[in-house]
């Protein structure tokens, strides 16, 4: 076991956990913003730095701290360890430079997206983004590329997160996709044009963060705010078959895997599910699906949202002021 | 009088053959290492020399040797980065190509010292005479019964191998080599876990470059004091530099540690002054990765005195005055340079070299290549200058590997020490010919 302290809330965590798990445990109010980490697939992270942070004290046995800021989602804890999240300047101003990074090439089609609403760039842009672009060149585009009679696959807005690929390794056999070229050329691909068709690779679309890859099923049918989520389960024998069905008035426009408070699925579903179950006679329904307060379908079901903006370092100093003048 | 160890016999005639090699004293070290010396003991030598890192990172090699994780039943791997490919760094090649041997011999001796039974030399793509060189050479210690089963009767195996590069600058970067050399797209690792952990196939593996290794047979040879007594303070021995730019000879030069920087750009035993009689404006002293500094800053440091080729002496005074002794590219400029064009030329390399992994050395390469072009093509403004200073300073360290860095630096530095040169170019626009609109790659190839 082991101590950590991150932006001044101490846990104690197993051995090997790293600063991203620790913080989770601790509260969404510490937990770093991830784009590319999905604690569901092996090897993932590292690759987005919008969970950078600064270890201001390495370990008790050696207090110093680490020259550079760390990507929480790749290093492990050691005991003693205290960590700086939203409470570190230099982190703030690194991560508001990196959804720069991301959104320098990134579409901003939203208003004809079908992630919007549920997008995690939208959220990230919005949590810890700056209000105006600094960049007039134009962005980079690829042609939609079809993988398959399902999914499709729009490059353009990718922000290669590597996520996909991951899946695609370690749930389903005999990968066919991956990452072509190099730098802001790479780009997500089949080679050559193949499609994806393995049973599982519906799951693709639920672990992209942004709207890479959607459901061809799915696609145009209906903003994702005026659908109504509920929880089912149906005997699968692929699948555990649990499930979340998405219904706008009788229909079921669509079915995704059940999503985590960290938009991360809790199990993988099977194409079968997905695609080909869109009867309420399919499923038995087990009630509304508790939502995240990250959704714009949470309108008027959450209580306060609290901005990370809302917690940096002097606002915690004033909060805590004040509390203690009041007593 | 310079003093050449690595390249001592480069004018002897033959030198590239195993037989005239041999004559001069060749494969000496791998006698006496196999037969005289345990592996440990040769790794106490390493470390005694004080031999540093010779590919960029000055990282002292018999600490890394040392680092190397042993368990039982578990192969080892040496790895040579021979893919060289930072900008103004030629210094491996032209040791490959002349002396092979040197690299072979050093090879056996470091396996041999670390434990390992497989070894590889990456070699950059791009090089492919080079590899024609190394492969005969390897067949001729084959034959010779320097590598195989049983070398010299002493039991040690090895087996070397050389593998080609496929062009690309990132595979440079040790885990990125790693995993270029296992057949997968050459993206670095994300570390921990070390190299000397978990590097090749998962086993432990060190990764040095050309001329560290080269090193080793001089050290092994004549004793890690020996070496250690070359060279000024922690920067001992000799360096390979890569002179190139403005100046009367450039080339391939071996140095001792410690020269000033003065004597190599004026003396006639080196770079043999500037060109044409020009004034000296800059220098990149490492590679194009290092900061660039003007005239003045890389001849004296900043407490006025003589700046020499060294480790120590090349990085005094941090980036606000000094640089890095890299990889020993040595750039020298003269008057007549642009500043700025210069610095779109790099920039322009590591946006083509940038893997595309991690998101700031992605999209931020790519995006100072852009604004350079706008202010070289005269459509700057003064807030580009300031959005460059940003977009660097939003890269460095925030990257999964230093290529990042690299691209952060030389931009950094160039508005540092001339800021006034980009102010030109964007309060003169009339000056710049040819007035062009930047057009994205991309859109082209797609559209």
């Amino acid at each position: 076991m082991a101590k950590v302290t991150i932006d001044g809330q101490t846990i104690e965590v197993a051995d090997g956990t790293t600063i991203l798990q620790a913080a989770r445990m601790i509260g969404p109010e510490v937990a770093p913003p991830t784009m590319c980490y999905y604690s569901k697939l092996k090897t993932s992270g590292g690759y987005c730095r919008t969970c950078l942070v600064e270890v201001s004290k390495g370990s008790e046995k050696d207090p110093r701290p680490m020259p550079k800021l760390v990507a929480s989602c790749r290093t492990t804890i050691m005991d003693g360890m205290e960590v700086k999240n939203m409470t570190s300047d230099k982190v703030i101003d690194a991560r508001k430079g990196v959804v720069e990074f991301l959104l320098l090439n990134h579409p901003l089609d939203c208003p004809v997206c079908d992630q919007a609403g549920e997008c995690q760039l939208q959220d990230l842009g919005y949590e810890h983004g700056s209000a105006k672009t600094r960049t007039d060149f134009e962005r980079r585009t690829f042609d939609k590329i079809d993988i398959g009679n399902k999914i499709q696959l729009h490059m353009t807005r990718c922000i290669l997160c590597y996520r996909c690929v991951k899946t695609a390794e370690q749930i389903t056999d005999g990968r066919v996709h991956g990452v072509l070229n190099r730098g802001d050329a790479s780009e997500i691909s089949t080679y050559i044009e193949q499609a994806i068709d393995n049973d599982f690779s519906g799951n693709l679309i639920d672990v992209c963060p942004v709207g890479a890859l959607t459901d061809k099923t799915f696609r145009f049918k209906s903003r994702v705010w005026f659908t109504k989520p509920v929880d089912a389960h149906r005997d699968c024998d692929k699948c555990s078959g649990k499930t979340v069905v998405w219904y706008k008035g009788e229909d079921v426009l669509r079915v995704t895997g059940r999503k985590d408070q960290w938009g991360e699925v809790e199990e993988f579903i099977c194409n079968t599910c997905r695609f080909d179950k869109k009867k309420t006679s399919d499923w038995t329904i087990e009630g509304p699906r508790a939502i995240s307060h990250q959704s714009v379908i949470s309108a008027n079901h959450y209580t306060k949202m609290v901005k990370p903006r809302e917690l940096t370092l002097n606002n915690i100093k004033t909060i805590a002021l004040t509390e203690g003048e009041n007593k | 009088m310079s003093k050449k160890i690595l390249l001592e016999h480069i004018d002897v005639p033959g030198i590239e053959t195993l037989a005239v090699y041999r004559e001069k004293g060749g494969y000496a070290s791998v006698e006496k290492a196999l037969k005289t010396m345990t592996p440990d003991a040769i790794v106490e030598e390493v470390k005694k020399s004080g031999l540093r890192g010779r590919g960029g990172a000055g990282f002292p090699t018999g600490m890394k040797w040392s680092f190397l994780a042993k368990p039982e039943g578990v192969a080892r791997y040496l790895v040579c980065n021979a893919d060289e490919s930072e900008p103004g760094t030629f210094k491996d090649r032209y040791l490959m190509e002349k002396i092979p041997h040197a690299l072979i011999e050093g090879m056996i001796t470091s396996s041999f010292a670390l434990g390992a039974n497989t070894s590889y030399i990456y070699v950059r793509g791009e090089y492919f005479y080079i590899i024609k060189i190394l492969e005969k050479a390897i067949a001729d210690a084959y034959a010779a019964g320097w590598l195989g089963k049983n070398i010299l009767g002493t039991g040690y195996d090895l087996d070397l191998y050389v593998q080609a590069g496929a062009g690309a600058y990132i595979c440079g970067e040790e885990t990125a080599l790693l995993e270029s050399l296992e057949g997968k797209r050459g993206n670095p690792r994300i570390k921990p876990p070390f190299p000397a952990i978990a590097g090749l196939y998962g086993c432990p593996t060190v990764v040095n470059n050309v001329e560290t290794i080269a090193a080793v047979v001089p050290i092994v040879n004549n004793g890690g004091d020996w070496y250690a007594g070359i060279g000024i303070g922690r920067s001992t021995g000799t360096k390979l530099i890569s002179a190139s730019g403005h100046i009367n000879k450039p080339g391939v030069y071996e140095i001792e540690m410690g020269i000033t920087v003065e004597d190599f750009i004026y003396s006639d035993e080196y770079c043999g002054g500037i060109k044409n009689g020009k004034k000296l404006k800059a220098v990149v002293a490492g590679g194009s990765s290092v900061p660039i500094l003007p005239a003045e800053m890389i001849l004296t440091t900043a407490n006025g005195e003589k700046r020499l080729m060294s480790y120590e002496s090349l990085a005094d005074g941090g980036f606000a005055t000094g640089t890095m002794l890299g990889s020993g590219g040595f750039i020298v400029m003269d008057e007549t340079t642009s500043i700025v064009q210069n610095l779109h030329t790099f920039a322009r390399f590591y946006h083509h070299e940038s893997c595309g992994q991690c998101s700031p050395c992605r999209e931020g390469t790519g995006w100072m290549e852009k604004i350079l072009h706008k202010i070289l093509e005269g459509h700057g403004t003064l807030e580009d200058v300031d959005l460059l200073w940003e977009i660097q300073r939003k890269i460095e360290g925030n990257t999964i590997c230093p290529l990042g860095d690299a691209a952060a630096w030389p931009v950094a530095s160039a508005i540092r020490h001339f800021r006034h040169e980009f102010e030109e170019y964007v309060k003169n626009p009339s000056a710049i010919k040819d007035v062009k609109h930047y057009h994205n790659m991309h859109n082209l190839v797609t559209a």
